[in-house]
């Protein structure tokens, strides 16, 4: 047979059509192999494992080196629905003491979770103690696709200071979006130093890795574990905080709503920061968190609000001294200034009350005895010198900026959050309201008390004692000292230098000094311990005066300075001095019978009128429900839980 | 078997296709190194354990080796001559098979013994590839009138009805491929191109399926457009018939002017009541038209092309929902995108792709694939041997896998024309038949652009049966083309 040519041509059909399948083919690679990532993605979800390890969070000492918070292990009981095979749900419920309608609900909750997917882990169960772990470990083996995850619980020393430590929470979506590190189920910090120190508390989490077949299997670490990674353990923080001074601060405060915040001036430590009607820390951690918190949220003196550094309060006569250091700094006195009081300050048909004392006196008897009349004749010629600053506005604008550099009207920055700013008006604010040009310092007279439009929280008047006992500076108030392994941070060095010439300190401190010898303040005179001191007893809206109190000690070495305040509760004298008295003597000269017998006493005088709301009204309430609450104890072994 | 002189010997060895041998060689040890690295256990370590995979299949490989070298010593009159013979054989064996062979996951085809077993079914590829060798061989036979026709088609469609009865159709579908075969020796090219367009037809009838359009399934509108339109390019192209392309052509344009408009004016057209008429009646000018045409023959046909067509596609719709299995439905649907199954049908495939996919450019290395290490793909030593590779050896050894084959099978297209003899070509080009099928559709199948067809990748897969008929077909060709200069044209 003759070869036939025309036939032969075939064979670039038939070689053609392989040539153009493997060229199809080739493309079809490429996407899969070189365009398409997500592939790669799905082989590794399908293959790896990742188990997170928890790191153990970071412990927290106080100044002293007790240690105030620590962790206890708990275990979360997860699950992959994809991987869990009919198990006997009977000896499930058994092990884990619940009922089969629970674990029904449980099961239908964690189903209409939002994050729910049947391939990734979901929780069950959380806070198991370590008995329910013990007791399932040993059958876990029935139960495949359930696994536990160890996670930590914090637990409390004392029942104080839980507006300082704050607590953790599950994280929600918004963290998660704003933070990669965090994934459902994590913990973050809520409240106090666990949000502000987060970053250096919750450490490095660890994972490992494993390997898992086509039915789930765990099949062994990958890489022999090599590319594992161990967690790391988070920063243990040292608290500038005196916990018995802390604890013996908020005995003192049982029954009053307000606060007590106490700096060691030299260092900006904040050693005592009392908000009062506070809680026990531990009710915001374990099985009972989210009805102990919505309790919390719900009580109507409003325990999660820490007054120490959130409440703005007009600071009444305590703003007195940064008026006498502006006067002198402006050249509007001198310490021989002397200004008549006539039962108070009466010009042009106002009057603004005082008490009985001499007349007309100069600046450190007026701060003695705390005399109204001085600072608003003092402010009136400040803010109607126009020879010296053209206008009210103008001459306002300096007061302002002199406020400022003491540290009011803006946040002093302190380590923890929520911290509220206050309020020290502008010219702006005053031009609204009255007009432009329309206003003089008799407008606006109750500035020069502390009273009117001028708001400071308690940490801004505390500042301003450790100003003045600093002689014209302050370190950034911090309730850290140090972070284990990272040390202190610059913000908590931070010095601030007012604006105020150094020199005219000296008179203040004086002035503030004969208030404890002999004016407002004589309940502060401890012998020996030197106590400078300003009350004020600040007018409010809300009922009776507030009663304040400023100070620090000893006056030529000053080792703390304290703040006072104590909702509608009288005169300054009433509640604040003593109250700031004992806080300095608990400090400087320590613990003792006597003082303990005197603060138990101070911890009776109730001056909450309004019914009482139970389980968190102050730890004290706690204390009478439950013996093993440390309130108790606190009081009587210096804070120290035995 | 005669006994050879050495002159002969050195003669073979010279005349022998080494190209091919070298290929051979390269895809059986790399298959047999693949199947390690997909069966490679974590706590298992020796690639030559003959309890494991690997060890067994480099032992059938071995062997395979020492039968390809024993056929190439066997003169090529021997398969000449027992060619009907060795191909009856085969088939009583395959009917056999049927039933003494125990159920294995349902199919029939395995005879076991005692350790091994084998599947006829391999073998038989190589006795039908001779036998049709035989026949197209035959003094004076060619591929004309029915008898012939009937004769040849027997030859193939024999081997794949006992196959069926075994329950491996993947198997029988290979005989198919023989339509290559039929084509290169004289069968009209039209068969081929209607079978290709059946294959488009069908896919378009059931992927388009589900949308509507004009208010019948969008892939009927789609099909009917792809017929008019042949109808116009054949008329042009091939039958070169200016007049009637033209007209039918401004018939149609004519007539999706006025569906267009009454489609505006609101009038909805039901895309039977339209596309119908319209075809049928451009085939009724067309019977008219070819009475004047001088290409009346060529006309006819593709009126006939036409009409078949219309015919296939009212068929196919109610042969895929009627005749087809359900699973087997469901692989069709899954490949088409009908249908994502990703637990049940699709399971395998999706796995495949994301073993083949996570290899990237170039590969995760040898031994350190996921995917087919832990088992989500099934069948990975066999069937899905390719996803292996992909996944260890990347995109880089994927195309090389692909270009050996296409090497292979173009050396083997090659080795067919050279030869003189019709019994050596028909031989080489069943050899590269098969070859092309199988590399079709087993890749493509992985790869997810053909539906599931459990059908092995020659020299890759795991299992003697499918590497030891590859070697005999393969090492008989190289014998029979080796002996190309002891027989001239006849």
């Amino acid at each position: 047979m003759r070869k036939d040519y025309n036939l032969e041509k075939r064979k670039l059909v038939i070689g053609g059509f392989i040539v153009a399948i493997v060229l199809i083919y080739i493309v079809r690679l490429v996407q899969l192999q070189v365009l398409d990532s997500t592939y790669k993605a799905h082989a590794d979800s399908n293959a790896f494992v990742e188990r997170v390890i928890y790191p153990s969070r970071g412990l927290i000492y106080d100044r002293n080196d007790s240690l105030v918070v620590y962790n206890v292990p708990e275990y979360d009981l997860v699950m992959v629905p994809k991987e869990v095979v009919p198990f006997d749900t009977i000896d499930f419920c058994n092990t884990l003491q619940i009922s089969r309608e629970e674990f029904d609900h449980r099961w239908e909750e964690m189903k209409k979770g939002r994050s729910y997917s049947a391939f990734t882990q979901q929780v069950f169960m959380n806070h198991l103690t370590p008995e329910d772990y013990g007791r399932l470990q040993e059958k876990m083996y029935r139960f495949p696709g359930f696994f536990v995850v160890q996670r930590i619980l914090r637990q409390y020393n004392y029942a104080v200071a839980a507006n300082v430590l704050g607590d953790i929470r599950e994280v929600n979506a918004k963290d998660i979006e704003n933070d990669d590190y965090y994934r459902p189920g994590d913990y973050t910090g809520d409240l106090g130093i666990e949000k502000s120190y987060e970053q250096w508390l919750r450490g490095t989490k660890g994972k490992e890795i494993l390997i898992r077949d086509a039915t789930g299997t765990i099949k062994a670490h990958y890489n022999n574990g090599a590319n594992d990674v161990s967690p790391v353990a988070g920063n243990n923080l040292k608290l500038s905080i005196d916990i018995g001074l802390q604890a013996y601060g908020e005995m003192l405060m049982q029954g009053k709503v307000g606060a007590i915040v106490c700096i060691e001036p030299k260092t900006g430590e904040i050693l005592a920061l009392v908000s009062s009607p506070t809680y026990d820390p531990s009710l915001l951690m374990g099985k009972e968190r989210g009805k102990n918190y919505r309790d919390l949220v719900n009580n109507r003196l409003k325990p999660l609000y820490d007054r120490s550094i959130m409440a703005a309060y007009p600071p009444g006569s305590t703003f007195k001294p940064t008026q006498g250091l502006i006067f002198l700094d402006e050249g509007i006195i001198t310490t021989s200034t002397v200004f008549p009081c006539h039962r108070g300050y009466v010009n042009a048909g106002l009057r603004v009350g005082c008490h009985g004392h001499g007349s007309p006196i100069p600046l450190k008897p007026a701060l003695q005895t705390s005399c109204n009349a001085y600072f608003c004749w003092g402010f009136k010629y400040m803010m109607d010198k126009r020879s010296k600053y053209g206008s009210t506005g103008k001459a306002f604008e300096v007061w302002k900026n002199h406020m400022v550099s003491m540290g009011y009207g803006y946040k002093l920055g302190i380590d923890m959050p929520g911290e509220s700013r206050g309020f020290i008006p502008n010219t702006a604010f005053y031009d609204k309201i009255y007009g432009e040009g329309r206003w003089v310092g008799q407008t606006i007279i109750s500035d020069a008390i502390g009273q009117g439009e001028i708001l400071a929280t308690p940490l801004q008047i505390a500042n301003l004692s450790a100003t003045i006992a600093n002689r014209g500076y302050y370190i950034t108030p911090h309730v850290v000292k140090n972070i284990e392994g990272v040390g202190v941070l610059k913000k908590n060095l931070e010095r601030h230098d007012t604006d105020i010439d150094k020199r005219y300190y000296s008179d203040i401190v004086e002035g503030m000094r004969m208030a404890v010898l002999g004016g407002t303040c004589t309940g502060a005179n401890i012998p020996g311990l030197d106590v400078c001191g300003k009350t004020g007893t600040a007018q409010n809206p809300h009922g009776r005066d507030h009663s304040v109190f400023m100070g620090f000690a000893p006056m030529n070495d000053p080792k703390i300075a304290v703040c006072v305040y104590v909702e509608n509760a009288g005169f300054g004298a009433t509640y604040g001095v003593p109250i700031g008295a004992l806080m300095i003597q608990r400090y400087l000269q320590g613990n003792s019978p006597g003082l303990q017998a005197r603060g138990r006493a101070m911890a009776s005088r109730h001056t909450i009128t309004y019914p009482k709301v139970k389980k968190t009204t102050a730890t004290g309430t706690q204390a009478d429900k439950n013996k093993t609450t440390p309130s108790n104890k606190t009081v009587s072994s210096d804070g120290s839980k035995k | 078997m005669e006994v050879r002189n050495e002159d002969e010997n050195t003669n073979l060895l010279r005349s022998v296709d080494w190209f091919t041998i070298i290929l051979y060689l390269i895809m059986v040890v790399a298959g047999a190194v693949s199947i390690y690295a997909a069966t490679y256990d974590y706590d298992k370590a020796s690639m030559f354990d003959l309890s494991e995979y690997s060890g067994k299949q480099f032992l059938w490989a071995g062997l395979s080796f020492l039968i390809g070298f024993s056929l190439l010593l066997i003169d090529r009159r021997i398969y000449e001559a027992y060619a009907y013979p060795l191909y009856g054989f085969m088939i009583l064996l395959l009917i056999v098979t049927v039933f003494v062979a125990p159920d294995i996951k349902g199919s029939h085809s395995w005879l076991v013994f005692g350790p091994v077993s084998l599947q006829p079914a391999e073998f038989a590829k190589t006795a039908t590839a001779l036998a049709l060798a035989k026949l197209f061989s035959t003094y004076g036979f060619s591929l004309n009138g029915w008898r012939n026709y009937a004769i040849a088609i027997g030859i193939i469609v024999l081997p794949i009805l006992c196959i069926i009865l075994e329950r491996e159709t993947g198997t029988a579908l290979v005989y198919t491929s023989l339509i290559f075969v039929l084509y290169r020796e004289g069968m009209s090219g039209f068969v081929l191109f209607a079978a290709l367009m059946a294959v488009v037809y069908f896919v378009v009838v059931l992927k388009f399926a589900a949308v509507t359009f004009m208010g019948i399934p969008l892939g009927m509108v789609i099909a009917f457009i792809m017929v008019m339109a042949l109808i116009v390019a054949m008329l042009l192209l091939y039958c070169r018939s200016w007049i009637l392309g033209r007209n039918v052509l401004i018939g149609y344009v004519v007539a999706g002017a006025i569906a267009g408009g009454l489609e505006l004016a609101g009038v909805h057209v039901n895309g039977y009541a339209f596309f119908l008429p319209v075809i049928i009646l451009s085939l009724l000018y067309l019977l008219y038209g070819m009475l004047h045409d001088i290409n009346l023959k060529k006309v006819l046909i593709t009126t006939c092309f036409a009409a078949a067509s219309l015919v296939f596609l009212f068929t196919v719709s109610f042969a895929f929902n009627n005749v087809l299995e359900p699973h087997q439905q469901t692989r069709i649907k899954v490949t088409l995108g009908i249908e994502e199954d990703l637990r049940g049908a699709g399971y395998n495939v999706n796995q495949s792709k994301i073993a083949i996919g996570s290899g990237g450019l170039t590969g995760k290395g040898f031994l350190n694939g996921t995917q087919t290490k832990l088992k989500y793909v099934p069948e990975q030593h066999t069937d899905f041997i390719y996803c292996t590779i992909g996944e260890e050896q990347g995109f880089v050894g994927s195309v090389a896998i692909l270009i050996l084959f296409l090497a292979l099978i173009l050396r083997i297209i090659t080795l067919a024309e050279r030869n003189h003899s019709t019994f050596a070509r028909v031989y080489a080009y069943c050899v590269a038949s098969y070859l092309i099928f199988h590399l079709t559709i087993n890749i493509g199948m992985v790869i997810g652009l053909c539906p599931v067809i459990g059908i092995p990748l020659p020299f890759f897969s795991y299992g003697g049966s499918s590497l030891w008929g590859f070697t005999f077909l393969l090492f008989i060709l190289l014998r029979i083309d080796a002996d190309r200069g002891n027989y001239g044209t006849w």
